[in-house]
């Protein structure tokens, strides 16, 4: 296992460094050069030389791709040239919305498409299983951003003054306010550590940090805020989970040794649960795992509509305002996690299969 | 193209010669798509889009583009006006009602048909024209040239697919033709698995083998035998890839990067009203509606063509 996991994290690292080449080509041809998108109207040439002395940018391609790893490898993504920030203070701000939107719409999707796609298949045929495929269909065919503004249409409007009314935008209501767990603690924190950074990314997650500082009322209000825009993300996830679910089901109640399993006269749901979906289970896990990419790229569009300032918004904003550095870094730890949360669900096989031998 | 024989039996099982038919693959598939249901409604749907493309003009009862102030008597953002449902006859008859710019909603949706077909089909065929080249050649040659070619496609996988293409529209302006051409870079590597994958399951049968000892050239056993062979998996995933490929090039436009107003895109569509979604709703439903019903037809019927061109589930074991 062990060394397979070695293997395989080997192999990845050639994708990563593909993924380092193509932000970095991608953020070169650009059109204009750096320096003008810095500085706009004030980039006289005294500057410009300045600038690219400053930024190795008069060094060779490959120099300048070296320092470009190094600085990314010591978290380092340079500044935005919007609000002349480094990179990385504006991730550990806004990566948690991101992170906490795309879980709750994961956890959404697995929660709601699971169990639906494990009835449809024990119940082939049946209406339940016609009205999920057709719902499963339509689901996967829906345009996110779409979705997203119909149901802060239908909630927060049409739905309004009953108990079903939920917030269209923000993370929390006005006047409700967070404070980080590290200051509630009292904490005495050095600044700029990386062990500072990590506790303001954790504290970042509100509702992570109003579980820990046992702040009901803004866990409820978080939550209230995150429903919206998790449905909204997580509806095609969620459809194309319970497709998944079904069609793996069927195919291994289809086997010989449910037959078997049923001529012995155990239970439906023993038959069900403990030998079908056990076995159907890897093919869930891999669409599951693949479905990360399609929340990111639905954080970009629901995070627009929801007003949530989250990774996906950023980038966003810093796409129409050529913020190309932000583009970059984003890019690059996007992709990265990308690339880490599949080699997760390669090395989950083993765990969920045994007769999988990883060695 | 493969044939396959049905011989029906008579009573004493026997294969009666006379009721002899032959048929193509494609027929074959050509049935078995049309007996199943999801696949039907998607080629009716499907159907009804081309034809609503094609007569545009006829449909649409004023120009996508045309602003209706001076024309006739409409405010900006009007609800839809349909006589059958109770509006009044006096008034001019908007089934989509206005938009923010005072045009007909209605004409710009039916425009908008032309514009998603032609995105899909377009993007798609890049993408597979250049993705079965690169499949065909890294499976037939193998070998290194496999293995740099599979490892640029990895690259390109790791990247969330629209995000990818959002940084090379971003590098490319922002418009509906690098939109397109950004969404069909991004699908390339797809195309080129499937293609792939097929050309190493078919490049070892018998009949590649028999080609290569009557002399046949590489070149013509890859584009003559082994290609013809691998394009059923390769139809499924294009047909499924248009309706991705409708999905994220309005997803594109609705975030300023695809067609740019006045084209009347529903990703654009939508984009411009969508700020007016609580007092014109109707200006985000249509469009929004169109780009679904359009993704929804072509899902059903790869799905569908996916199921008929599928061996394992051909008798009776269809999912």
């Amino acid at each position: 296992m062990t060394q397979y996991i070695i293997r395989r994290l080997i192999a990845a690292v050639p994708v990563i460094v593909g993924v380092l080449i193509v932000t970095f080509a991608l953020a070169r041809a650009i059109p204009g050069d750096p320096c003008t998108a810095m500085f706009g109207e004030k980039a006289t040439p005294a500057v410009c030389e300045k600038f690219n002395i400053d930024k190795g940018l008069d060094k060779p391609i490959t120099t300048q791709f070296w320092i470009y790893t190094q600085d990314i490898l010591r978290g380092d993504f340079g500044e935005s040239i919007r609000f002349k920030r480094p990179i990385t203070q504006i991730l550990i701000e806004r990566l948690p919305i991101t992170l906490e939107l795309g879980t709750a719409a994961l956890v959404l999707a697995l929660l709601v498409g699971v169990p639906l796609g494990v009835i449809s298949a024990t119940r082939r045929n049946s209406p339940v299983d016609v009205l999920t495929m057709i719902g499963a269909n339509i689901g996967v065919s829906m345009p996110v951003f779409w979705l997203g503004l119909m149901l802060a249409y239908i909630f927060a409007l049409l739905l309004k003054d009953t108990p079903f009314q939920l917030p269209p935008s923000g993370r929390l209501s006005a006047g409700m306010e967070v404070i980080p767990f590290y200051e509630l603690f009292g904490w005495e924190l050095a600044e700029g550590t990386f062990f500072t950074k990590l506790l303001e990314f954790l504290g970042n997650f509100y509702i992570f940090n109003s579980l820990i500082t046992f702040n009901w009322a803004v866990l409820a209000d978080a939550i209230k805020h995150l429903i919206l825009p998790s449905l909204a993300l997580g509806t095609i996830p969620m459809a194309i989970i319970a497709r998944m679910t079904r069609s793996s089901m069927l195919e291994v109640l289809g086997l010989d040794y449910i037959r078997t399993a049923r001529a012995k006269g155990l239970s439906r749901w023993n038959i069900v649960m403990k030998h079908a979906f056990r076995n159907a289970l890897l093919p869930i896990v891999t669409i599951a795992g693949l479905q990360l990419g399609l929340v990111f790229s639905g954080a970009i569009l629901t995070e627009t509509i929801f007003g949530l300032s989250g990774v996906g918004r950023s980038l966003y904003e810093a796409i129409t305002a050529r913020d190309y550095p932000i583009i970059q870094g984003f890019v690059v730890v996007i992709s990265v996690g990308y690339v880490t949360v599949n080699l997760l669900v390669d090395l989950s096989y083993g765990f969920l299969d045994p007769r999988i031998q990883l060695d | 193209m493969s044939k396959v024989a049905e011989l029906p039996l008579d009573d004493a099982g026997i294969g009666n010669i006379s009721d002899y038919r032959s048929n193509s693959l494609w027929r074959l598939t050509l049935r078995r798509v049309l007996r199943q249901q999801s696949a039907i409604i998607g080629l009716i749907l499907l159907g009804l889009l081309v034809f609503l493309a094609i007569a545009a003009p006829i449909i649409a009862p004023y120009d996508p583009d045309q602003v209706l102030i001076g024309v006739e008597d409409v405010k900006k953002r009007e609800s839809p006006c349909i006589h059958i449902l109770g509006c009044s006859t006096d008034k001019t008859q908007h089934l989509m009602g206005i938009d923010g710019n005072v045009r007909d909603e209605f004409s710009r949706v039916i425009y908008g048909t032309r514009v998603s077909l032609r995105v899909g089909f377009v993007t798609v065929s890049f993408a597979v024209l250049v993705g079965t080249l690169l499949g065909a050649i890294s499976g037939f040659l193998g070998g290194w040239v496999d293995n740099i070619i599979m490892r640029i496609l990895d690259v390109v996988l790791a990247f969330p697919f629209l995000l990818l293409a959002i940084a090379i529209v971003s590098v490319l302006g922002p418009g509906l033709t690098n939109a397109m051409l950004a969404i069909a870079i991004v699908s390339i590597p797809s195309y080129a698995r499937v293609v792939r994958a097929s050309v190493l399951s078919v490049r070892e049968q018998d009949f590649v083998e028999a080609s290569r000892a009557l002399g046949a050239s590489n070149w013509r056993i890859l584009f003559g035998r082994i290609l013809p062979n691998s394009l059923p998996p390769l139809i499924v995933t294009a047909t499924l890839g248009i309706a991705t490929a409708i999905l994220d090039t309005a997803a594109l436009s609705f975030i300023g990067l695809g067609a740019q107003p006045p084209t009347s895109e529903w990703g654009a569509m939508l984009a411009s009203e969508r700020n007016q979604v609580f007092s014109a709703p109707h200006l985000v439903f249509f469009p929004g509606l169109a780009i679904m019903l359009t993704v929804l037809a072509f899902n059903l019927l790869g799905d569908g063509l996916r199921d008929a061109l599928d061996p394992r589930l051909v008798h009776g074991a269809k999912k």
